[in-house]
């Protein structure tokens, strides 16, 4: 009983991690047509810069994981909205330019990255609680699991609070559904394009600073692993689906942990099976549209 | 051939459109004026909505196009739409996803919108307030396409097909509908139904081969059988409804 108890959730603790990424991946995939090989990248340096001011301003508290968590968050949001500004604006409609733009983009910083930082993880420090256990129901769950669940729990709240409280939110909800008759409707909707990678990158920002926590260090290849299952996770859910792609962030990570314990650690052969499983059975996921 | 009393709303010259990089239309001419309802016709497939989605820029085109004189054929979409043209699509394009009352909000663009206006002619739609609009009848999803298109103060209207696939009697209410607004503002409408065309429109434009091949009244067009059956293909305009 404990095994399952820890299993579920350091899964919905992963799966929290992937929905942050995942978020992000979905929203701009559903407005805008784009498979964002880059967003990877927004949390790698998000990441990075948020450890860096978090560590000169006070190196594993809360304080400082806060201060890391700000920057994530703002520099994934501004690194996002100059990307599709300054990049993917040009190319809307031209779908093999965009996704040889971002797998560029993606290629290039985390070159980049390891540059500046080196190819090898630097271990990050963490708020002691942070490093501890909590028993439920006789299983020891590591404790940074838990601001994991709670974060994407919030994030995901907010988001939703966006997209149905907000004119901005309701633009995006039919832009979703037929851009062009956003437009027809007399609304810039590229406007809402910029405000879309914002919320996507601010999402991955703060992903980045949770994997640190997660993960216990920063590496340029931290972007790189998640995005891989980012991306099955939007799959499985449902291209453009946010709820969809929250619902298949913990059946995807509780099934990765699942199968790593019973299955020998082939967690992440399963998840790609389940990937090949429902594009077979349901190719537009749990929740996508109808192409 | 009458012509219109006043300056027209829309000018349309040489206007050529491409969808996919084929020629779904050529060297387009017609006026719409000020006032009433200007029909456009043809068969099948002969170019009438790849016209209206020329005019808003919807698919590439070239060509002129004026709104009350001013040249609205480099501007994109949204800013033609802007400067006072609703439009009503074919097969209405509701917002599946949103609520009645969420796509009535989302067109809303003047300061003032006119909702008594659209609830005064629609009243099912307040009942359905929060219906999810992809779950409402095609009736009633044709009703909230026109309501945002009225909720607005327009300069002009471009409907497309609003009567297509509907029941006798909510054909009737669109009718109703189109001809209030008609009082206020110009509409060229696309409509299959020559009956509805004989009761909305004082003025005709007929499309054959991607090209005008007509432009006259509605009663000298709907009045002459054989202009029908060569234009239209049906023998009379009863055949068409």
């Amino acid at each position: 009983m404990s095994t399952i108890v820890l299993l579920l959730i350091t899964g919905l603790g992963l799966g929290a991690l992937y929905f942050l990424v995942a978020s992000g991946l979905s929203l701009i995939y559903g407005l805008m047509g784009v498979l964002n090989f880059a967003h990877g990248s927004f949390l790698t340096i998000s990441a990075f810069l948020g450890w860096e001011v978090g560590r000169r301003v006070s190196d594993g508290t809360w304080w400082g994981l806060a201060i890391s968590a700000i920057v994530g968050i703002a520099v994934g949001a501004i690194v996002a909205a100059l990307t599709e500004y300054l990049l993917i604006r040009r190319l809307y409609e031209r779908h093999i330019e965009q996704a040889l733009v971002t797998v560029g983009l993606s290629l290039a910083t985390v070159a980049l990255f390891e540059g500046i930082w080196g190819t090898d993880p630097i271990y990050t420090a963490r708020p002691e609680w942070l490093t501890q256990t909590t028993e439920i129901l006789g299983a020891k769950i590591p404790n940074d699991r838990f601001l994991l669940i709670a974060c994407a729990v919030i994030v995901l709240g907010g988001i939703v609070l966006f997209l149905k409280r907000t004119r901005y939110g309701l633009i995006i909800r039919a832009g979703v559904e037929n851009r062009q008759m956003v437009t027809a409707l007399g609304i810039d909707v590229r406007r809402s394009f910029t405000l879309v990678f914002a919320i996507g990158g601010a999402a991955a920002g703060l992903g980045g600073v949770l994997a640190s926590v997660y993960y216990g260090y920063v590496s340029a290849h931290l972007g790189s692993v998640l995005l891989i299952f980012a991306f099955i996770v939007t799959v499985i859910g449902g291209l453009g689906s946010l709820t969809g792609a929250a619902v298949a962030s913990v059946l995807v990570a509780v099934l990765q942990q699942f199968a790593n314990y019973y299955l020998g650690g082939t967690g992440d052969l399963v998840v790609v099976v389940a990937l090949a499983a429902v594009l077979l059975i349901r190719p537009r996921g749990l929740m996508g549209k109808i192409a | 051939m009458s012509e219109p009393a006043s300056e027209p709303i829309l000018v349309v010259d040489a206007l050529s459109g491409r969808i996919a990089g084929q020629q779904v239309i050529e060297d387009i001419a017609f006026e719409v004026p000020a006032t009433g309802v200007t029909a456009l016709l043809g068969r099948n497939g002969v170019g009438k909505t790849s016209t209206i989605k020329s005019i808003l820029g919807l698919i590439e085109r070239t060509g002129d196009v004026r709104l009350a004189g001013e040249r609205i054929d480099a501007l994109p979409t949204h800013r033609i739409v802007q400067r006072g043209v609703g439009y009503v699509p074919e097969d209405r394009e509701v917002f599946g996803q949103l609520t009645v009352a969420e796509n009535l909000r989302l067109a809303e663009r003047d300061a003032a919108p006119r909702r008594e206006l659209v609830e005064r002619l629609f009243p099912d739609l307040v009942a359905r307030r929060a219906q999810r609009a992809g779950t409402l009848s095609g009736g009633q999803q044709q009703m909230v396409s026109l309501a945002r298109a009225l909720v607005n103060e327009n300069r002009l209207l471009l409907v497309d097909e609003p009567t297509k696939g509907l029941a006798p009697r909510i054909v009737d209410e669109v009718a109703v509908a189109l001809a209030e607004a008609a009082q206020t503002v110009p509409i060229l409408l696309v409509e299959q139904n020559l009956r509805v065309v004989r009761r909305l429109a004082e003025r005709v434009v007929v499309l054959s081969g991607g090209r005008v091949v007509f432009t006259g009244t509605a009663v000298e067009f709907l009045d002459d059988e054989e202009l029908i059956h060569r234009h239209l293909g049906v023998h009379d305009a009863s055949e068409a409804a």
